[in-house]
Order: C-alpha cells, then structure tokens, then sequence
C-alpha cells in the first residue's frame, strides 16, 4: 500500500484547492486608461477576463469599475469627451484597433443595464432583433428558434411562451431584466458585461438572475459590476477591487471575501470606509 | 482598526468580544479553584465551582445567540467574519474547559477527607499553573493581536502533556506501592487528565485566534508529548 507523507499530503490537498480548471484568458486589460476630457477617471488597470468564469468589479461609487467595463466593449466611445488609452484585448485582438466593427464587437461582447430596457415592441421582437440586424436567421423558423432558446437560456422562456407578441415592458421587472439578458443572447455573444444587473430587482428576481448568471457561465464569460458585496461573493470566482480609479486587487473571490491583501479592500468589504 | 461605518456595528462585534474575555476570564478561574479545591479538600469551594459552570454555559449560549443574530443582521466579511466564527469556536473550547474544571471539582468528594496526600498530588499542582498560565497568555496574545505570541504558545503545550506524562508514572508507582492509594490515585490520575484535555483546548483556542487575526491556519503538525497512551511501568 501507498501510504503517503504528511508533507505530501499537505501538498495534494494544496493542489486541489487552487487547482485551475480553466484559466485560457478570454479578454485583457494593460495599462488602461480613461479620460473625460481632461479628468482622469482610470488609472494603469492590468486587468485579465478569465474564460467561462463570472468576474465582479467591486469599490465605492465613483471608483471606475463601471468605466472600466464599459471600456471592455467601446461602449465610452458613446460619450464625446471620453478617451482611452493603454490596450485592451479580446482573444488577443485590440478590440480599440481602427480596422474593428463596433457593431461587430458589441454583438461578441453583450451588455445588461442596471435598469431593465426592453424595447418598446413585443418580447420576440425585443429578441428577434439582433440576430435580424446581425443576419444571423434565414429563415422565420430559424429565428422563432433563436428567439426560443435564448429565452429559454435567460430562465424566461416558461414564463412567458404564451405571450410572446405582447410588450416586453409589461412583464415585471425581474423578468424585464431577463428579457434583456436573453436579447443579449441572442446574438451568440462570447462575453457579457453586466452593470449592476439587480439593483432595481427585488430579491426574489435577483435569486433568479443570480442563478441564471451561473448557468450561463458555462457557455459565457461574465463581468459583472455589482454594488452587493453578498452578490459578489455568491455569484463571481474572480473578484477586482477598484478605488479612486485604480484597481487595488484582484484575486479568487473565495480569498478576497475571508481574506483580503489590501488594507482598502478589507475596508470595503466589512464596510469601514470613510 | 478603523470603524465600521454602522456604528452598531462595532457595538456587536464588542459584544461578543467582551463575552469572549469574560468566559476566559471564568476558564481560568475555575481551573485554579477547582485544583485549590482538590489540594485542599475543600468541598465548598467544589460545590461554587460546580455552580460557575452554569454561568459558563449561559455566557456561551448568550455568546451564540449574539453571532448568530450579528450574522443574519449584518452578513460579516473578512475579518469581521473571522472574529465572529473564531468567537463561536472558542466559546466552545471555553466552554469544555469549564466541564473539565467541573469535573475535577467533583471529585473532590470522592477522594475524601485527608485521602490527598501532599505527595500524590505535587505534580497535579504544577501542571495546573501551567495550564493557567496557558489560559492567560493565549488570552492577553489574542487581546494584544499578537500571533507570533499564539504560535509560540501553543507549542507550549508539550510541556503539559511531558508533565502529564510524569504525573502517569508518579501515580502508578504510588499505586503500585500500596494498594489503599489506589483510590485516590485513580482519581487524581482523572484530574491529570482534564487538566491535559484542558491544555488541548487552550491549544485550540490560540489556533482559533491565530486565525482570526491573520486569515490564515496554523501548521497542522504541533509536538505532541502525551506518552502515557504507551506507557507501562516495569514489572
């Protein structure tokens, strides 16, 4: 029989417990950078998106983690005044090279708002839409499919499967909300960025997309911003801490909520800050 | 540490703080009184023992209710979370050396008017101010938020368990001596043994709050000196 040193012991259970299962980075942030006009909102972030794993921004209002996911997507490009700079990556590409599609770009890499915004037309239609722009159906019968498994993968499709012509705005928020994550889906995105997706859900609805945000997962790379540090906690297993435009650290979330490194990180999450 | 920015937050945590020193506090009082007790025979102060250590375990069940409910209330993280798990568990070795120090007073009784030889009992006496000394440092180390102190204290420990190990051989030679010791031995090896159970939790304790105030675990190997489970005396 084998019997096994302590000091192996104590290395095999070691191993299994940071074991990485899956570590290819999807996207990459270096030196990043914001500026609206001659404020600097961001500050050298080195930030890696780990590859089917949910990432969450965390830091006081006004620390950049919103700026920062929204630079993941060129979605600053929208305001005038907003310049980036450093690199970001996604697969390796610059996705703020000049020969980049945004259009092309924003379908790889999804958005969820903080306040549900569903189209003012009916639940297929708030669906259908992207995969019609992007010319991703053919035919009617292949986009009623899209339209039924992206509800069905945003734990909205049961709910709703009898109504699918009427508005999207008169669900309820939590499956507003829903309906947003499955038009995100819709178009077969890689990535998708959600900004505080649960912060106009009661928590019932917020269990739901919290849920739902594990399952999808396995298919997609997430970053989320989120101001609930237990959401944070449940729903990421990396987790970036940002204050006053820097990322302070970022690590395994299960050691950034027991175990923290930075003095500001641990005042923030136990809710000592100023 | 800075404030939380909920003040009653730290008012909670405080709490459970104060509840934490103040069944230390009680450990470490039983255990001496309870060996004073033996070593003198003295009944009454057995049966007060015996009563503390219902105060003990209203202080822990006080102590869990109060975790419990700053837990639901205010979801701890990090170091919060530590010190309100780290509570819970020393409340717990606390509160088992409290029934050791119980069980030492009740035998008392048992052993009887003027049974205790001063002899048979010497080593008892220096292993129980060793374990209070234990009880006292581990305390003052977590209050002064020095681990390197709770490191080198529960290594400590195996200077009770050598001790235990002697008292064994002490006990059995008396024994072995003359029969009309066997009472009273059998009894004072009883105590031996709680007061090296309590060394134990003493260690468990200065592990939990070497946790508590570092985030991270101790080596799981400590020296362990506790013989007896192997020991005979030659025939």
């Amino acid at each position: 029989m084998n019997i096994m040193t302590e000091q192996k012991l104590e290395q095999a259970v070691g191993a299994s417990m940071t074991a990485k299962t899956n570590e290819v980075i999807k996207m990459q942030g270096r030196k990043v950078g914001v500026f609206y006009g001659e404020k600097q909102a961001l500050f050298d972030v080195e930030l890696d998106i780990r590859q089917n794993q949910v990432t969450a921004l965390i830091g006081p209002s006004g620390c950049g983690k919103s700026t920062f996911l929204r630079c993941l997507n060129r979605m600053n490009d929208t305001i005038d005044s907003a310049r980036v700079t450093g690199k970001i990556t996604l697969d390796g590409e610059d996705v703020y090279d000049p020969k980049i599609d945004v259009v092309e770009l924003r379908a790889r890499v999804g958005m969820v708002f903080q306040k549900p915004n569903p189209f003012p037309k009916s639940i297929y239609e708030n669906v259908a839409y992207g995969p019609k722009i992007h010319g991703l159906a053919r035919t009617k019968a292949d986009l009623d499919a899209i339209v039924q498994s992206s509800l069905q993968k945003a734990a909205l499709w049961n709910e709703v499967k009898d109504r699918v012509h009427e508005p999207g705005t008169g669900l309820s928020g939590g499956q507003q909300q829903r309906l947003c994550i499955a038009r995100a889906i819709a178009v077969a995105p890689e990535v998708i960025l959600m900004d505080e997706p649960c912060s106009a859900l009661d928590p019932i609805a917020t269990a739901k997309v919290e849920e739902l945000i594990d399952e999808l997962k396995q298919n997609y790379t997430i970053v989320i911003v989120t101001h609930s540090m237990q959401q944070a906690a449940r729903v990421s297993q990396r987790t970036a801490m940002f204050h006053l435009g820097y990322l302070v650290e970022e690590g395994a979330t299960d050691k950034m909520f027991t175990n923290p490194d930075d003095k500001r990180t641990q005042d923030y999450i136990t809710g000592r800050f100023g | 540490m800075r404030e939380h920015t909920v003040a009653s937050f730290d008012q909670d945590l405080e709490q459970i703080d104060r509840l934490i020193h103040e069944m230390a506090d009680l450990a470490g009082s039983m255990v001496a009184a309870s060996i004073r007790a033996l070593l003198h025979t003295d009944a009454a102060a057995a049966q007060r023992i015996v009563s503390e250590d219902a105060v003990m375990d209203a202080k822990q069940r006080e102590l869990d209710d109060r975790a419990i409910t700053l837990i639901a209330k205010r979801q701890p993280m990090a170091q919060d979370l530590r010190a309100v798990l780290g509570a819970i568990r020393m409340a717990g070795d606390l509160e088992r050396i409290g029934d050791l120090a119980k069980n030492v007073a009740k035998r008392v009784g048992a052993i009887g008017e003027g049974a205790t030889p001063r002899g048979l009992s010497h080593g008892i006496d220096d292993m129980a101010t060793l374990v209070n000394a234990q009880i006292g440092g581990v305390i003052a180390a977590y209050t002064g938020r020095k681990p390197d102190e709770l490191d080198r204290l529960r290594a400590e420990d195996e200077k009770i368990d050598l001790k235990y190990t002697s008292v064994f051989r002490e006990l059995l030679t008396y024994m072995m001596e003359d029969p009309r010791n066997i009472t009273a031995c059998t009894h004072l090896l009883f105590c031996a043994k709680n007061l090296e159970r309590i060394g134990d939790h003493v260690t468990n304790i200065a592990e939990n709050a070497y946790y508590v105030l570092t985030g991270a675990q101790l080596p799981a190997n400590r020296p362990k000196l506790d013989e007896t489970a192997t020991t005979v005396l030659a025939e």
